[in-house]
């Protein structure tokens, strides 16, 4: 019975808000990976470029809430997700058209599109914060909770209880069907496979007849879809607010370099890496050693590794250890 | 002549520009704007010497400029004296415990050859030496926060003059910049740019959550300043007797003795808060053209020559027998350096150490900024960079308003879309130097100021 509890502790506390926290960083990182691989650059704006998706999301959650359309138990915002991918994509194209295929086309070095892509962060920020202002603001609606502790407690007799919260569900549920059809995308459709032709060597696809132009628009697209979703995951979980969005770029560079920057599946496994690494490093284990050690051993303190407050510091840290050792990723990245 | 005849033109409309702020606004927020462009400066040659003499991208400023704070509150505040006496021993083992775990493993790496053996040995070294520094420090960190956490509750610095600390910012910077760079330099431009972003938000949260070292978040206030106090002018003769000859005439215009007291007391006040920060531009000044001066010395020696020879061409530079790797690590510190003094610099100036402020926005990327619009690879660039775009980023805001006002003058004063990009005016900052940044990027990617080679 103990053991139970243990492993329920641990699933409340850890596992499951690990698994939502890595899936939101995972498609982040995944953005990430494919503007690196195909487009070739270090995307500043990535964070930002979240943000200006979800605040369409949140806008429209809003005029949907006046209209009185409702979504039943799930929250409106899922859907929302359709018009506010279709704004984030048209935005995205113009950046591209006005700014990003300058560059492309003049064949500029990466480190000058990754200043360029500062200076697009500048605008994005300026344009939500103009349009939405900097607070923070909470969009979710809906059934909050599929599984109550205390409701948990009476089914199991369990003296630990389990919370699931909806937005946890939708995020891992909406994360694996996102992954899966990209993942299909790249690997079996012809588009997919020209893209990651591309992505290997340049001038062999161009050689092989592959339109450069469609390949960008159609990353730019799938960006567009990433990002999005990414980003409103995360805001219905925790709250939307424009600066935790910039901030947020940090440990998502961090999980696209951890798995190996350009490939995808490198950069969905660095993001639960991040996540896990987080929560497990600075979760109090106290509670979870009270079970399952006698009681002669319980530990007086509250056993955590390190506080709470060095949340992001740990994933700067993973990075920095893997760059040491592994410079390519856990995965074979691109070459640096 | 004619070669300066741009970087002079550039700067008079620059100075130009500040002298109108003061006529229109005030001088005194004219003068903490041109402080504030000289901390830029500073901040920016720094990053010039890296990027622009070298091509090495450190997108880390945030955290050196961090360091260079800490250590003016290291430096200047006094110490405390209960605070050493419950935690400081502990402390100090713990330093010590630091240092061994450093020599140890360097002897290890110089000593037994590369296996696994040797892995095991320093992962051991390190964990040991962790669980000894948690189990001594923790218990002493817990007693040095309680002794009066309100005012102190941390070990306070030496009391030495806040001058000094200038120097000892460029030294903490230039350590840390000598770890990052063992660590980062060997990566790709864009990698390097990631790493370096990232290990100063390392450092940035170890200042924010270490709270015995200088009250984290709680902050550090009225820290020592090389400068007079306003209120010590306001109450010295000498001062007063200054200002009311320099006034003569407009207090010779008051109709009673108790308006003229009155009309001066205010043109004091006012005078010592302009005074304060006169004597702070003096020394800001100083320190620009003495590091402009060395930079420039450095930028047209053999050695930066090679430097350019080395960014340009690594290969051909290193077949030459130039150890580029070597150079880089220099390069990286030297700049690093620079960065950590115009860090302690700003504290000095704002008078007060506040660990939450430090973010990658403001001290990260509106500082390339700079760099790219001033122009790489030339000082003077590098400074009109940091003169142009900090007083856009203070300005942004009063030239937003007016536009905003200008074309939405038709409307009346309660309509929302108005009031809304009233309310949203200081967001325009973002959007002016994001604007100028693509701009120039675009039109003009070698700067307001290119740089210039001098053949010989």
């Amino acid at each position: 019975m103990d053991l139970i509890n243990a492993v329920i502790v641990l699933l409340n506390y850890t596992i499951i808000p690990a698994l939502t926290y890595g899936s939101q960083l995972a498609l982040g990182a995944i953005f990430v990976t494919l503007i690196y691989g195909i487009l070739r650059f270090a995307n500043f704006a990535t964070g930002d470029m979240m943000s200006f998706g979800t605040m369409f999301a949140v806008l429209l959650t809003y005029y949907f809430q006046s209209i009185g359309i409702s979504f039943g138990f799930l929250p409106t915002a899922l859907l929302t997700i359709p018009f506010a991918i279709f704004m984030m994509i048209l935005y995205m194209l113009l950046i591209d058209q006005t700014v990003f295929k300058y560059y492309r086309i003049k064949k500029s070095p990466p480190v000058q599109l990754a200043m360029v892509s500062v200076g697009v962060m500048f605008v994005t920020q300026a344009v939500i914060r103009i349009i939405i202002g900097p607070t923070d603001r909470r969009f979710l609606d809906g059934e909050k909770f599929i599984l109550k502790a205390t409701e948990f407690k009476e089914m199991t007799g369990l003296t630990e209880g389990l919370t699931i919260k909806s937005t946890q569900m939708i995020t891992i549920v909406v994360t694996i069907i996102v992954v899966a059809i990209m993942f299909w995308f790249l690997n079996k459709t012809k588009t997919g496979t020209s893209m990651r032709a591309y992505s290997d060597n340049e001038d062999l696809a161009l050689l092989s007849g592959i339109d450069p132009k469609k390949v960008v628009l159609i990353t730019w697209i799938i960006a567009g879809i990433l990002a999005t979703i990414g980003g409103i995951l995360y805001g219905l979980d925790k709250s939307y607010r424009p600066f935790v969005y910039f901030n947020n770029m940090l440990p998502i560079f961090a999980a696209a370099i951890v798995g190996g920057i350009g490939n995808p599946y490198g950069a969905f496994f660095g993001g639960y890496v991040i996540a896990f690494a987080e929560i497990f490093l600075t979760y109090a284990y106290k509670r979870f050693l009270v079970y399952i050690l006698p009681e002669s051993l319980e530990p007086n303190s509250l056993m955590q590794l390190l506080s709470t407050d060095y949340k992001f510091a740990i994933s700067f840290s993973i990075l920095v250890i893997v760059l040491i050792f592994r410079p390519s990723g856990i995965f074979e990245g691109k070459r640096i | 002549m004619r070669n300066y005849l741009n970087i002079i033109v550039a700067y008079s409309i620059m100075m130009l520009l500040i002298i109108l702020v003061g006529i229109f606004q005030s001088w005194s927020i004219a003068l903490t704007i041109f402080n504030y462009c000289m901390i830029s400066a500073v901040m920016t040659l720094g990053a010039n010497i890296q990027w622009g003499y070298a091509g090495l991208i450190n997108f880390g400023i945030m955290g050196y400029t961090a360091l260079g704070g800490l250590a003016v509150v290291l430096v200047s505040v006094a110490p405390v004296p209960e605070a050493w006496s419950v935690g400081g021993v502990n402390m100090m083992t713990c330093l010590g415990i630091i240092i061994i775990m450093i020599f140890s493993t360097r002897y290890i790496l110089k000593n037994i050859q590369k296996s696994k053996k040797r892995n095991y040995l320093i992962a051991g070294i390190i964990i040991v030496g962790l669980i000894l520094i948690k189990i001594i420090a923790g218990p002493a960190i817990e007693q040095i926060e309680a002794v009066d956490p309100a005012k102190t509750g941390f070990l306070g610095g030496l009391g030495l003059p806040v001058l000094f600390s200038w120097i000892v910012g460029g030294l903490f910077a230039a350590g840390l910049a000598f770890i990052v760079g063992k660590v980062a330099l060997g990566l790709r431009a864009d990698y390097l740019a990631i790493a370096t972003l990232l290990i100063a938000e390392i450092v940035v949260s170890i200042i924010k959550h270490e709270d015995w070292l200088a009250r984290g978040v709680k902050n550090v206030i009225g820290l020592k300043r090389p400068a007079p106090y306003e209120i010590d002018l306001q109450t010295s003769p000498w001062f007063i007797n200054l200002v009311e000859k320099f006034h003569s005439a407009k207090l010779n215009l008051a109709n009673s003795l108790s308006e003229r007291q009155d009309i001066l007391n205010q043109l004091v006040i006012d005078a010592s808060s302009v005074y304060v920060k006169l004597c702070f531009a003096g020394m800001f000044l100083v320190v620009v053209i003495i590091l402009l001066i060395i930079t420039q010395k450095a930028l047209y020696s053999p050695w930066g020559r090679m430097m350019r020879a080395i960014r340009d061409n690594e290969e051909a530079a290193s077949a030459m027998g130039k150890n580029v790797v070597k150079q880089h690590l220099f390069i990286f510190i030297l700049g690093s350096a620079i960065v950590g003094i115009a860090g302690a610099m700003m504290v000095t100036n704002d008078g007060l150490f506040t660990p939450g402020s430090y973010r990658p926005m403001r001290y990260t990327f509106v500082i390339w900024v700079m760099v790219i619009v001033g122009g790489t690879g030339n000082n003077f660039g590098a400074i009109l960079g940091g003169f142009v775009v900090w007083f856009l980023w203070v300005e942004a805001a009063p030239i937003a308003l007016f536009f905003i006002n200008l074309f939405t003058a038709h409307l009346p004063e309660t309509n929302e879309i108005k009031v809304h990009l009233i309310n949203s005016a200081p967001y325009f900052r973002f959007l002016l130097v994001g604007i100028g940044l693509l701009l120039i990027m675009r039109f003009r990617p070698q700067g307001i100021i290119p740089e210039k080679i001098i053949k010989q």
